[in-house]
């Protein structure tokens, strides 16, 4: 049989499936919200949102934001506590940034270690400081008084109001590259749910067995 | 007539967006209040959530605890930033669930506002009496829930020091308005008697005009537009939750910002 190495720990499965579900809560109603008074010269379809009407959709945003901002804390804690992060997402050198673009671009998606190339842990350390500047943004606009001067950071509501926005158009734009990413390597899926996945050479030389 | 405004009732509240008041709003829902979208939610589930009452009661329960939240957070020496009177929005927007020309037209003769609940001096008040008050005036930023915002004037008699002349009971949960047209609304006493809360009876100086909710409107730049309501006619205090036009169908209570 062969080896099989831990992937991924068990709270960071329980992060990511719990994120996954309070980010699709927060966008679809997000886009509901947006529709009601639009930001650009487009709306969303409302088939595709959550929520069937403004106040609907503004109930599923706030409740979904509890599970988000928790989750996304306790990720974040745990994360820098246990050294996950420095261990997963470090060291990350402009160098090896270079190298690991030029490869992704001629679609050299080597998959021979379960470790993060270059640009995978840029895309993580991006992904999680946007939800943290989307999550900021959203206090900012949420309470506009009571966190003023979170707004004034952003040139007041209606700044806080684009930024917003702009951190739900990177988050989606990630997950759409994500999924894509998942589609094209699908040995990646399964160890984010049980946590376990095939031991590659490299790994084994890293003591990396669960 | 009535039916007819039962129906308007019942359109959606993209009425409020003054940019597309023009828009006649195809989509309706389902019932009032409810908040699932059961195409999405079935995307969600996977499964055909054709009974989702039991989502919906998780919702509502979420709904009370930000009010607790909202209450929290409420910090009543934190005021709201104020503008100079070159920033004001021209044109202020209207904003309601029907159209301008619907709004209803109070007549100054013969206006008194009713005072009921638990208040010791009852008499209503006529606009003169209200008029000889302290005065304040305020240019603040009127954020509406649908996202947009504008910039107004706004003057009259802070609301806390009406409420402490009248003899209002100030540890007393709630302070609820009713309007001329069919909407009624209520706030918590801490946001009442917060410093920028106003019982507004002027627009830039000039008497409050009929678009903007003459004879007076309660100015409350710490919460949304819907909890800032026009065409006052009475005013209570009461310790048993009085709700509101919007919270009845779903929006959070407190609505504050």
């Amino acid at each position: 049989m062969a080896q099989k190495v831990l992937v991924h720990r068990l709270y960071v499965r329980i992060f990511h499936w719990l994120n996954a579900i309070a980010m699709f809560m927060m966008i679809t109603s997000g886009w509901r919200i947006y529709n009601a008074s639009p930001l650009f010269d487009f709306s969303f379809p409302d088939a595709i949102t959550l929520g069937d009407w403004l106040g609907g959709a503004l109930q599923w945003h706030f409740a979904a934001m509890w599970l988000f901002v928790i989750n996304l804390g306790v990720y974040i804690v745990l994360g820098l506590a246990t050294g996950h992060f420095r261990r997963k997402f470090l060291p990350l050198s402009p160098r090896a940034l270079v190298h690991d673009v030029n490869d992704a671009l001629h679609l050299k998606l080597a998959h021979d270690s379960h470790d993060y190339n270059a640009v995978q842990k840029l895309f993580y350390i991006g992904i999680t400081l946007v939800m943290i500047l989307t999550f900021i943004s959203g206090l900012a606009v949420w309470k506009s008084v009571q966190f003023q001067l979170i707004g004034h950071l952003f040139g007041g509501y209606e700044g806080a109001r684009l930024v917003h926005f702009a951190g739900m158009s990177l988050i989606c734009a990630f997950v759409v590259v994500h999924l894509a990413l998942v589609l094209l390597v699908p040995s990646t899926l399964l160890p984010m749910i049980t946590g376990k996945g095939k031991a590659f050479p490299k790994d084994v030389e890293k003591n990396h067995v669960a | 007539m009535w039916r007819k405004i039962m129906l308007l009732k019942r359109k959606e509240p993209k009425l409020l967006l003054p940019r597309t008041t023009e828009v006649i709003s195809l989509e309706r829902r389902l019932f009032m209040g409810k908040a699932l979208s059961l195409g999405a939610l079935t995307m969600l589930t996977g499964c055909n959530v054709a009974d989702d009452g039991q989502a919906q009661k998780i919702l509502d329960v979420m709904s009370k605890w930000n009010d607790k939240a909202q209450a929290a957070l409420f910090n009543p020496n934190r005021m709201a930033l104020t503008y100079s009177e070159a920033e004001i929005t021209e044109p202020f927007p209207f904003n309601a669930y029907y159209s301008e020309d619907q709004a209803p037209e109070v007549k100054e003769e013969g206006y008194k506002l009713e005072l009921s609940g638990l208040i010791d001096k009852k008499d209503p008040w006529t606009l003169d009496k209200l008029r000889a008050l302290p005065q304040e005036s305020q240019i603040t930023r009127h954020i509406c829930v649908e996202g947009w915002s504008a910039i107004g004037k706004w003057g009259g008699v802070p609301l806390g020091n009406f409420l402490r002349m009248v003899g209002a009971d100030l540890t007393a949960k709630y302070v609820g308005f009713k309007c001329a047209d069919d909407y009624y609304q209520s706030i918590d006493m801490a946001s009442a008697l917060h410093p920028q809360t106003i019982i507004a009876l002027t627009w830039r100086d000039q008497v409050l005009p009929r678009k903007y909710g003459f004879p007076m409107k309660v100015r409350i730049p710490t919460k949304l537009g819907y909890k800032n309501p026009k065409y006052i006619t009475a005013m209570y205090v009461t310790n048993d939750y009085p709700g509101g036009y919007w919270e009845d169908q779903g929006y959070n209570w407190y609505g504050g910002s």
